[in-house]
């Protein structure tokens, strides 16, 4: 007899893998792909509205003008002039941020990262809104948190519910939000919101890690401040520039006060040693000038016509008792459905019928979610949103018959 | 002797990675053995025109899930006049489908559990909702819901109390117009294989998950589940369900290769719960294991495979 080991080495790894394992869902993902799928489910952003020309002569300029540079190591903090730009674009939302307290990281994901590394103990709790970001669970999973899950309205965070859990005794080492367009909720957090948070946590002494990726892709309204341009000294601000720019270079930035920052510079040259110095060369060169204006205006037109469209065909197509979010900027559509909807064991039947969508259970970390969805309204064009949200209301008519038949015409 | 050989894999199925992972591991194995083997991806590539330019001797079929184990593609091969890998259209059809499988097994006398099916056409335009009722009195709780057209344990799951049934039968209704309702069987599963005929099976491979589900995250993860082969049971125990797996393939009239699961009760009956005509070829898959176990490495395997589909042209 023998004991067949697939994998030698399954004694060693370390307790934190034990959530990373195959799934279903991302085998049914890997049909979704096909391009006879309209795909809602991923948030790629639209590169194909930048101007290859802009983007050539950017490339073009840093290797003719730069490439010893760019070819190079850097600092761990990343090149000073970026810094800079970055903080440009943090001042287009009105916040305003100085380079010397920002670290250049691996898109945004990699701030994530850096945050738990540094904050978070096994055990510690942390807070997290209910949905909250599937890259930032899987990112703070592997530092082992407690997870305090605090649920969101059409308003963003519901504060107060933040409030019961720290009377309750809770005793978290961050709040984690995504103020802006939320992924996966597609709201924002209103002003009031963000007044009783800050001070909340200022008074709690908890400090803030504000996720902003989309900040910049806002459809209609102005801008709202920033936590961070509302309490400097306790947030830690995430920055990118996949959502403006390209995630193809993987620039994100964090910034943060002295000894948080000084701790996640170190975390990050244990990590990477530095960034990509070519790509950070490229993106400072693409937001000098004002080209990258246009660019954006652009984007901005093209996601709000994706969004009308999105929301027109979901009040036509989907079951009166459905409810949604109608974001005001960023990626994404909230969907929720009848309770007795699986969004999970739906995929299936949905990659069938040649849609796909992100089931809501993945935005959860203790298995809620099975009757909610995430729309993404950013990559395919309009008629294609059209044709998939036509495609997941005949399926959810024809599930809902199932359902009614199955529950005795008691629905 | 070079040989141009076609493995297909991939397909549209939610089956596909896996099939991509059993096609690369094949085609490499076959290649270091001299044969031209190249992955023809139905979901990619022209098939028949590929398929009919290139002459080939044989095609090594990699698929699984629908299509490629439903008896689609060997039609198609068929038309073509390519010898294939596996078994022949009308039993790909019967053995893919749980509903007809068990239903073949159960008339000739292999041992199988209770079952009940529900389809969708039955709830949705016979207004049979009612029947779920009747259904968990026939076959018992616990249950194991399966949707009879579907592979990796997908769209599968666990029913304890008559309430979870609705909620269960949906899901695998999501991969299949049908589904399976079967009486769950408490024990030791075990894989049982042949390759060239029932006359040559391959030792059990026992399975055994460590979360206690083999699921689709404990097949495909490696390390999720330990497997011990041979299985460690009793002679007599083994034989048996050695029997059982040789009296599904007969049944079913399958060829050249395939697997048949089976549940070991505490009193030692084993109980045939599904029957596949194309098996997993990855790193993780149970039938390279048997036959490991035998002696016979993957790249015998995959060439002793292809040979039997060679010698049909």
């Amino acid at each position: 007899m023998a004991e067949f080991s697939v994998d030698p080495f399954v004694d060693l790894y370390a307790r934190r893998t034990s959530g990373m394992s195959a799934s279903e869902v991302r085998a049914l993902f890997a049909v979704a792909s096909r391009p006879d799928v309209v795909s809602l489910a991923g948030g790629m952003p639209y590169v194909q509205a930048l101007s290859a020309e802009h983007v050539m002569e950017v490339v073009e300029s840093v290797l003719t003008e730069r490439a010893d540079t760019a070819l190079q190591y850097t600092g761990g903090q990343g090149a000073p002039s970026l810094r800079a730009k970055l903080a440009m674009l943090m001042a287009e939302e009105g916040t305003v941020a100085d380079p010397e307290d920002m670290v250049v990281t691996t898109g945004a994901q990699q701030g994530l990262d850096l945050v738990g590394k540094v904050l978070i103990d096994p055990g510690d709790e942390i807070v997290i809104e209910a949905p909250a970001y599937v890259g930032a669970l899987s990112a703070f999973s592997a530092y082992e948190p407690r997870y305090v899950q605090v649920e969101l309205d059409d308003d963003g965070m519901i504060v107060e519910q933040l409030e019961e859990a720290l009377v309750r005794g809770a005793r978290p080492k961050f709040v984690y939000t995504v103020p802006n367009f939320h992924n996966p909720a597609g709201v924002t957090m209103s002003l009031a919101r963000r007044e009783q948070l800050v001070a909340l946590c200022r008074e709690a002494h908890v400090p803030i890690v504000e996720d902003n990726p989309y900040g910049l892709l806002r459809f209609e309204g102005d801008p709202l401040p920033t936590l961070r341009s509302m309490d400097p000294q306790n947030v830690i601000y995430l920055g990118t520039v996949s959502k403006v720019f390209s995630p193809g270079v993987r620039v994100g930035w964090a910034v943060a006060e002295p000894g948080v920052l000084q701790r996640l510079i170190l975390a990050k040259e244990a990590a990477d040693l530095c960034g990509s110095n070519f790509n950070m060369l490229v993106t400072e060169r693409y937001f000098a000038g004002d080209l990258w204006r246009r660019t954006l205006e652009r984007l901005v037109d093209v996601y709000r016509s994706r969004r009308d469209a999105m929301l027109a065909a979901l009040q036509e197509r989907f079951p009166a008792d459905a409810r949604w979010t109608s974001p005001a900027g960023g990626f994404y559509v909230w969907v929720t459905l009848p309770e007795y909807f699986d969004t999970q064991a739906m995929l299936a039947a949905a990659v069938e019928r040649r849609v796909a969508y992100v089931p809501g259970t993945g935005f959860y970390p203790d298995g809620r979610g099975k009757d909610r969805m995430r729309l993404a309204f950013c990559y395919p064009p309009e008629e294609s949103i059209v044709e998939g949200v036509r495609r997941l209301g005949l399926l959810l008519a024809d599930e809902e018959d199932l359902y009614r038949s199955l529950s005795g015409g008691r629905t | 002797m070079t040989a141009r050989v076609a493995v297909l894999a991939g397909g549209r199925s939610p089956e596909r990675e896996v099939s991509l992972r059993s096609g690369h591991r094949v085609m490499t194995a076959l290649q270091t053995r001299g044969y031209e083997a190249f992955v023809l991806d139905p979901a990619e590539d022209a098939l028949v025109e590929t398929l009919s330019a290139a002459m080939l001797p044989a095609c090594y079929i990699a698929l699984h899930g629908k299509e490629g184990e439903d008896g689609t593609v060997q039609r198609l091969l068929e038309v073509l006049r390519i010898p294939y890998t596996g078994t022949a259209p009308f039993a790909c059809q019967i053995t893919f489908d749980k509903v007809l499988a068990k239903e073949a097994l159960h008339a000739a006398g292999v041992s199988t559990p209770a079952w009940a099916t529900v389809e969708a056409a039955a709830l949705r335009d016979l207004g049979g909702g009612p029947i779920l009722h009747h259904v968990a009195e026939r076959v018992g709780l616990p249950a194991v819901v399966k949707p009879s057209r579907a592979g990796s344990a997908m769209g599968i799951s666990f029913v304890e109390r008559e309430t979870d049934l609705p909620g269960a039968v949906m899901s695998a209704l999501s991969f299949s117009d049908a589904v399976v309702v079967e009486r769950k069987i408490e024990g030791v599963e075990v894989a049982a294989s042949m390759v060239g005929g029932v006359h040559e099976p391959l030792p059990l491979v026992e399975i055994a998950p460590k979360s206690g589900v083999f699921d689709y995250a404990a097949r495909y993860t490696a390390g999720a589940t330990e497997y011990f082969a041979p299985a460690r049971l009793v002679p007599e125990v083994a034989s048996a369900c050695q029997h059982e797996a040789a009296a599904a393939f007969t049944t079913l009239g399958l060829r050249d290769v395939s697997r048949a699961d089976i549940m070991v009760d505490a009193e030692g009956r084993p109980w045939v719960i599904d029957v596949n005509v194309s098996p997993g070829m990855t790193d993780t898959s149970l039938l390279p294991m048997a036959a490991q176990s035998a002696g016979i490495g993957f790249t015998d395997l995959c060439e002793r495979i292809l040979q039997l589909a060679l010698a049909r042209g």
